[in-house]
């Protein structure tokens, strides 16, 4: 058995009030794959910052080739031969693809200046051998996500990293582009490179992984290889329950209409949009992306406004010209880029739940931050919401227990209509399933919801029934008896209803 | 096929988790406390004038006025903008009020004359920020020149001197001994301004604007409106320090107040507020207020020119934006 290139042991890290890490242990051995699964909140990032330097551990111990080293500074991983490629890899756009290749380690001329006809020839040979086509001189502003992966993985060769960690790699990929990572993965395990790949996909796992290591609440909990395991038992791992019943049961009685939009249109993002919803109801709206599902969500809100069409309300003309005119008719929106829309990071859980309720809790436009925490503790309390302390840094909690928070800030304001914009994206299994059972809870008492969602097993799982738009159009409309995904799949790519009409 | 965990139970989050003592004590404030305790024994120790209820007075016309405006600036720096044109609309406010005063305005006219030019240059500046989204240091780079540049047109090379004997009173009168009009003056703003900031809706507003204006926008803030009343009261606090500097000065030239943007933002950043938005206290800035005050009066008392006080007040802001970082390792850690 071969010796593990890199190894954890007994790693402990602590941040106020959570314990991120708690005596975990890990090995990464040359040439192979290992993911490492877990919930969001595991530890899984405070792992990836700790191997890179970014964190110091607060006990345990990280040996390289079995010897003990210290990374205190990320230049210290990085010499070591520790290299990360993030969801947002950390490169420089406004610097040309060789710069971000040979960046602290450019080839000199005998002057001491930078050798800039080596460094592109090096660049060149270095991303040929990868099979990335990509131009030296290009500036990384101008290249898509993929293209800043290779170049990440060029770097990481020319530091002759050991060890390349990568963090949901494919987050942002198509598939074709995935399938070249793919490739360029077994390159890297035919050089005898370590992998770290962290992923919340199974079906990825299961394709390039030679071994495993499970993370629980910032514990090990278990180690093997891929071969001897099944989706099943890792996922039982994970969570430490079983999750055979994935979606919440529940009875369907909607009521009397609460929202009917006519004849909605944008200039450019959407057109003739009609649909009503009522009470009690959930709509799932499902298409392609850039199918203008979003934009719909987001004119409602007040964010943008239609060139044409009506919204009506509980039987009244809604004039919407900005979210705070939303707010105050009922109408909330839970937006998908939960870190830039929806919490405001470097603010307690508090002030981020009061927000739009201020009106309620204060007096006269003065604060009463008394009523701020008891409306704050009666709402996060609800969705079970993990932290510390309430006046907690928002940014301090996992992307499941934010979203908690941003349903917790908009369930205080009463609202009638929530739209909930891929509520689930990125937030980890525990977490998603909490999150549709206070869906259902919320639909049960009388919520009327609009749910964007791209996953299928949700749409089908959750809405009572189904939009799907194409090209800023709705395409048709299911009612959810019988759906299948193949019936959405090819409402949204337009697949056999074209021909039809042709 | 389930493990043994059971579900797990809701939790009850407590509000806080440190005492208020125990963050009371790591504050900036209590930092800027032992700064203005060390300024102010370095200053007693070294001039036999300093401890003088008269002089001491005295030293609070180096801070009062222009500590008006920054507990506004200081709300503005925290939603994320800056307002450079204060000092220019100084100038525009006291030459509005010098020329009225020729016209033969008395004193109560002469204050509405300046608070309302201060407004509307206020207003101006609002609009170009909050309407027509142009980045606040440019716009306000701009409107500096622009409000500066009118008071230089009007006034040339003459200055406006004929102000009424009652209007003095906003810069040179004493409301009882050695109390004047202009720090009872200060005193009541760093009230209504703390109020304002930190017990108000409007004030939780700003704080969500400067941290995240996108999230604030999708929270219901109406984060145009913010902006534009942050600009309104900077504008707005500027012409009050125009009077009361006109009727300090007793005069007006289009130079008056020159270069006090840099020192009053340099008061809010000392005061610990973020320069990038998003945090800050009125407290700070009343504490660095009265040290930059006690600093240049300490000075003055020791006859050091006026180029080596602000080299002092350049390394005071380094130092004591620095020092926190070089003692705790833990902030100055990669994020």
């Amino acid at each position: 058995m071969s010796q593990p290139v890199l190894s954890l042991s007994g790693v402990s890290k602590a941040f106020p009030g959570v314990r991120a890490l708690s005596k975990v242990s890990l090995d990464l051995f040359p040439g192979e794959v290992t993911a490492l699964i877990g919930e969001n909140g595991a530890g899984k990032s405070t792992v990836v910052k700790i191997l890179t330097g970014i964190h110091m551990p607060d006990e345990g111990e990280i040996r390289i080739n079995g010897k003990p080293v210290l990374f205190a500074t990320p230049h210290d991983a990085a010499n070591a031969g520790v290299t990360a490629i993030h969801q947002e890899t950390v490169l420089f756009d406004e610097l040309s693809v060789a710069e971000n290749i040979y960046l602290g380690h450019a080839p000199r001329t005998r002057f001491g200046l930078v050798d800039w006809t080596a460094m592109n020839r090096d660049a060149a040979a270095l991303l040929l051998s990868i099979g990335a086509s990509l131009d030296p001189q290009a500036r990384l502003r101008d290249l898509g996500i993929a293209s800043k992966h290779l170049v990440a993985i060029a770097r990481a060769m020319s530091i002759d990293a050991r060890v390349v960690i990568m963090d949901e790699p494919t987050a942002a990929l198509s598939a074709k582009e995935i399938g070249e990572l793919y490739a360029l993965i077994e390159t890297l395990k035919a050089r005898g490179k370590a992998i770290l790949f962290i992923s919340h996909k199974f079906d990825e796992i299961f394709r390039i992984a030679d071994r495993y290591t499970v993370f629980r609440d910032g514990e090990h909990v278990a180690s093997g290889l891929i071969d001897e395991v099944t989706p099943g038992r890792l996922v039982q791992l994970m969570v430490g329950r079983s999750v055979d019943q994935l979606f919440p049961k529940r009875v369907r009685n909607p009521g009397d209409a609460v929202l009917t939009v006519a004849g909605y249109s944008h200039p450019t993002e959407f057109e003739d949009i009609n649909f009503s919803l009522r009470r009690g109801e959930i709509l799932g709206f499902y298409g392609l992306v850039g199918a203008g599902r979003s934009e719909v969500m987001q004119a409602l809100f007040g964010l943008t406004q239609p060139s044409r069409g009506a919204v009506n309300l509980a039987g009244r003309v809604a004039a919407i010209r900005s979210p705070a005119d939303a707010i105050d008719l009922g109408i909330v929106y839970v937006p998908e880029d939960r870190g830039k829309q929806g919490v405001i990071l470097g603010l307690p859980i508090v002030h981020n739940v009061s927000l739009p309720s201020l009106n309620v809790t204060s007096r006269a436009g003065f604060l009463r931050m008394a009523e701020e925490f008891k409306l704050a503790r009666a709402y996060t309390a609800r969705l079970d919401l993990r932290a510390a302390a309430l006046d907690q840094d928002v940014g301090t909690l996992s992307g499941g227990n934010q979203q908690k928070v941003v349903i917790a800030k908009w369930l205080a304001t009463k609202p009638k209509v929530i739209i909930l914009d891929e509520p689930t994206k990125g937030i980890d299994i525990g977490s998603k399933a909490a999150v549709h059972e206070f869906m259902a809870e919320l639909a049960s008492e009388g919520l009327a919801v609009l749910m964007v969602s791209s996953e299928i097993p949700e749409i089908i799982g959750m809405s009572d029934r189904v939009i799907v738009m194409r090209d800023g159009r709705i395409a048709t409309e299911f009612a959810n008896d019988g759906l299948t995904p193949e019936m959405l799949v090819s409402a949204a790519a337009g697949i056999g209803v074209d021909k039809a009409a042709a | 096929m389930s493990d043994a965990s059971s579900t797990p139970q809701p939790r009850h989050i407590p509000d806080t988790l440190g005492t208020r003592w125990g963050r009371r004590l790591r504050s900036w404030e209590t930092l800027l406390i032992a700064v203005l305790i060390a300024v102010f024994t370095i200053n007693a120790l070294s001039s036999p004038y300093f401890l003088n209820a008269w002089n001491l007075s005295d030293a609070t016309f180096n801070f009062t006025e222009k500590a008006m405006i920054a507990f506004a600036m200081a709300m503005l720096v925290i939603a994320g903008e800056i307002d450079l044109s204060v000092a220019a609309i100084i100038a525009l406010a006291s030459t509005a009020m010098g020329h009225a005063a020729t016209l033969g305005f008395g004193t109560p006219a002469l204050v509405a004359v300046g608070l309302l030019t201060g407004l509307a240059c206020g207003a101006f500046n609002g609009l170009l920020v909050a309407r027509f989204n142009l980045p606040s240091i440019v716009a306000t780079i701009g409107t500096m020149s622009l409000f500066r540049g009118i008071s230089f047109i009007v006034l040339g090379d003459k200055a406006y001197t004929e102000y009424p004997d009652s209007f003095a009173f906003f810069g040179q009168g004493y409301v009882w001994w050695v109390i004047s009009f202009e720090l009872v003056l200060f005193a009541v703003l760093a009230l209504l301004f703390w109020v304002l900031l930190h017990r108000t809706s409007f004030g939780r507003a700003v704080y969500a604007v400067g941290n995240n204006p996108t999230a604030a926008l999708f929270s219901g803030i109406r984060v145009a409106r913010v902006k534009f009343m942050l600009f309104l009261l900077t504008g707005l606090t500027s012409g009050i320090a125009a009077v009361c500097l006109t009727a300090r000065l007793g005069s007006t030239r289009p130079s008056i107040a020159f270069g006090w943007e840099l020192e009053i933002v340099t008061m809010v950043v000392l005061g610990g507020v973020n320069i990038l938005g998003g945090s800050g206290s009125i407290g700070g800035v009343v504490l660095a207020a009265i040290i930059m005050g006690l600093v240049t009066f300490g000075f003055g008392l020791m006859n050091v020119p006026g180029i080596v006080m602000s080299i002092f007040i350049g390394l005071l802001l380094i130092a004591v934006i620095g020092i926190p970082r070089l003692v705790s390792p833990q902030s100055r850690r990669v994020e």
